[in-house]
């Protein structure tokens, strides 16, 4: 168990109600400092509610908690000054510049020494000589790695980052996650939300939430095991058609492709077992038995996801 | 074949009908803007306004005195409010704007009708608005050939069918010439600043929420009341320059004259750019887009342009519309600039409206920060 000064947010029985429509509901979380702890769940599900909760821009209706030793229902200020949050949007200002708009930022928080962190942002971002240039013409990449230098411009200990990758192509994707686990070696901790998997295998942590609450939390190693999954690697001749027979028989919970390679996985051991057996049996392809790994985990979460929206998401 | 496809004609024209049915507030703008139009034009507006409230200075009440406010009452044109002793009470009223008319008959007026000695009865008339004014003016010969027919018996017989015995002076206050320029360009300014003041204000709010960048200033420690003033603070300074603009427009090209307290008039309008400014930021708080933002303000601004008594005189609309009017803003500091700038008033002659504008603000303000409260989740 970690005791309470290690964890960066520990939150109970946090719930949030918009009209009589409950969008997370006793929610319990614990992040270790220092962690990189991934939040996964389908559109709709209440990441963003729970996030915007911890940093104290939503008050919950229930539940309690700290956030960097601070109660989440009566010091959100105090929260704010040490935590970098990086909306899902772009949140900048695209009619200021690059320089106008981390300045402007690093105002808020009363800096001191202004000036030279804007500049020492702008030369890490690499973006000495476009400074003056105005935010909403930089492309989706550069607009995430500004957001992200705007929220670290304070030094915060804590980064809360809402699907901070969306419509990011993978380059920058990789360089982002760079930053991340650089910024995570120095102590800061990280909670973010994602979709992408790739994301999700780096995170130590895991927690995954559907329609408000939480499913599945833990270690991310840990995961395949608390879902339970078995997975049998497969290889051979005329893969597809295998996979579409296998999509079909029964204790077969996900079969996932990677190149010519199947992994076919299922939650009850036994009957994915025996589905093996038979399959051995026929010798047409090479049957081997593995861990369940958090690729797989993540697939057999995703696919068990739906949108969580109640009402169409139409005005009126 | 391909030049026009009906389906394809089709589809986009019953798109347009699902999206117009979707934005409620396009909608119910298309519907609500002519239905007020159709019904301040029809019902609420009067270019020949009647029921004008009048103050009588009688020092003489003999029967041909008393048939002239007879036949000005049943004309329909003048109501008789009450009764004045000194000149200065009946300036004072029509200043304050309480009364429009001060008719003043002098003393011994009857005795000098008599000895032929063709007296005046003086009709002072607030003229700063000459739509107001013109009408009942005139009106009045005619009315005073009949009010007095029947009491030039005896003596006066003779006059009867000639001119009266005596004659009526009519003096057109604050606006000698009957401009209309001297009227409209003061109650202009109100109508300028609330038209920049609300829309802007309301546009510039919702534009952080559209834009999501409210989010982020939010995220930092950065308190709501810091975020009000600084965003509201620019705007008061437009509204500054704007009113510097207008006066010096006014001065030097339409010639009108500014002639009373500049401190009544500073006051009197710092307090009207802070409740149009409490009216944009509620109108952000209902408005979900940039554009609801400006439609919502357009559809405040009909009322304010046609009920405030800029456009068409106040004294003439139906009561009904008087009481829509006294809630708008733009009326009671209307008032207080015509009152300032062409009658001279000082800060004691336009506390009402200073009142007024004040209770409408508070109204507002309670309104807006509760709304303000609700939309913060």
């Amino acid at each position: 168990m970690t005791t309470e000064a290690e964890l960066a947010i520990a939150v109970s029985g946090l719930t949030k109600r918009f009209g009589d429509r409950t969008v997370v509901d006793s929610f319990d979380m614990e992040v270790p400092k220092g962690a990189i702890y991934g939040f996964l769940g389908p559109n709709g599900s209440g990441k963003t509610t729970t996030i915007r909760m911890m940093c104290g821009l939503l008050i919950p209706d229930g539940g309690s908690g700290q956030c960097l030793g601070y109660d989440i229902l009566t010091e959100p200020q105090q929260i704010k000054e040490h935590v970098g949050y990086m909306t899902q949007r772009f949140s900048l200002y695209e009619d200021l510049t690059i320089r106008e708009n981390l300045d402007f930022m690093a105002r808020m928080y009363r800096m001191k020494d202004r000036r030279s962190k804007v500049q020492k942002a702008l030369a890490d971002l690499g973006l000495s000589d476009r400074a003056d240039q105005l935010a909403g013409t930089l492309s989706g990449g550069w607009k995430q790695r500004l957001s992200l230098a705007a929220c670290l411009l304070h030094d915060p200990q804590l980064l809360l980052l809402d699907e901070p990758t969306a419509g990011v192509d993978p380059k920058a994707r990789r360089d982002f996650w760079d930053e991340i686990r650089r910024l995570s070696a120095a102590g800061v901790t990280v909670l973010v939300s994602t979709h992408y998997m790739d994301e999700a295998i780096q995170c130590d942590y895991i927690a995954y939430i559907a329609y408000g609450k939480k499913l599945i939390s833990g270690p991310a190693r840990e995961i395949p095991r608390i879902i339970g999954l078995t997975t049998w690697r497969v290889e051979g001749p005329e893969i597809s058609k295998l996979e579409a027979e296998l999509r079909r028989t029964e204790g077969v919970d996900q079969v996932a492709r990677f190149g010519a390679v199947l992994h076919v996985s299922g939650t009850n051991a036994k009957a994915l077992d025996r589905v093996a057996a038979e399959q051995q049996k026929r010798k047409t392809h090479k049957w081997q038995k593995k861990d369940a790994e958090l690729e797989e985990a993540f697939i057999y979460l995703m696919a068990g996801a739906t949108d969580n929206f109640l009402t169409p998401a139409v005005p009126g | 074949m391909n030049l026009f496809s009906f389906a394809r004609f089709g589809a986009v024209l019953f798109k347009e009908f699902v999206q117009m049915r979707r934005d409620r507030v396009t909608f119910g703008m298309m519907i609500g803007i002519p239905i007020m139009q159709l019904l301040l034009f029809g019902f609420a507006i009067n270019s020949d306004p009647k029921h004008l409230p009048t103050l009588v200075e009688m020092a003489d009440d003999g029967p041909i005195a008393r048939a002239v406010v007879m036949g000005m009452q049943t004309s329909d044109y003048f109501d008789f409010i009450g009764i004045v002793t000194s000149q200065q009470e009946g300036d004072r009223a029509l200043r304050e704007g309480s009364a429009n008319f001060v008719l003043v008959v002098p003393p011994n007026f009857e005795r000098d009708v008599v000895r032929g000695l063709n007296p005046d009865i003086l009709l002072s008339a607030d003229a700063s608005d000459p739509a107001a004014a013109s009408g009942a003016v005139a009106a009045m010969s005619g009315i005073i050939d009949t009010a007095i027919a029947d009491v030039l018996t005896g003596p006066l017989q003779y006059t009867a069918g000639a001119p009266p015995p005596f004659s009526i002076t009519v003096h057109r206050q604050y606006n000698a010439e009957g401009k209309t320029s001297t009227n409209i360009v003061p109650g202009l300014l109100a109508i300028i600043l609330s038209m920049t003041m609300v829309m802007i204000t309301a546009v510039a709010i919702v534009r952080e929420t559209e834009k999501g960048t409210m989010e982020a200033l939010i995220a930092t420690p950065v308190r709501p009341a810091e975020v009000m003033l600084g965003k509201i603070i620019p705007y008061v300074l437009v509204g500054y320059v704007q009113t510097f603009v207008f006066l010096i427009a006014a001065r030097f090209l339409f010639d009108v004259p500014f002639i009373g307290s500049r401190l009544a008039f500073f006051l009197g309008f710092n307090l009207y750019i802070i409740v149009n400014l409490a009216l944009g930021f509620l109108i952000s708080t209902v408005a979900k887009s940039q554009m609801q933002a400006m439609q919502i303000s357009f559809f405040t601004l009909l009322p304010t342009i046609l009920l405030s008594g800029f456009m068409f005189p106040f004294a003439g609309m139906p009561g009904w519309a008087q009481v829509i009017g006294t809630t708008i803003p733009a009326t009671h500091f209307l008032r207080l600039t015509r009152k300032v700038m062409l009658k001279g008033a000082a800060l004691p002659d336009i506390s009402g409206d200073m009142l007024a504008i004040s209770i409408i603000m508070l109204v507002v303000v309670v309104i807006a920060l509760r709304r303000y409260r609700q939309t913060l989740d």
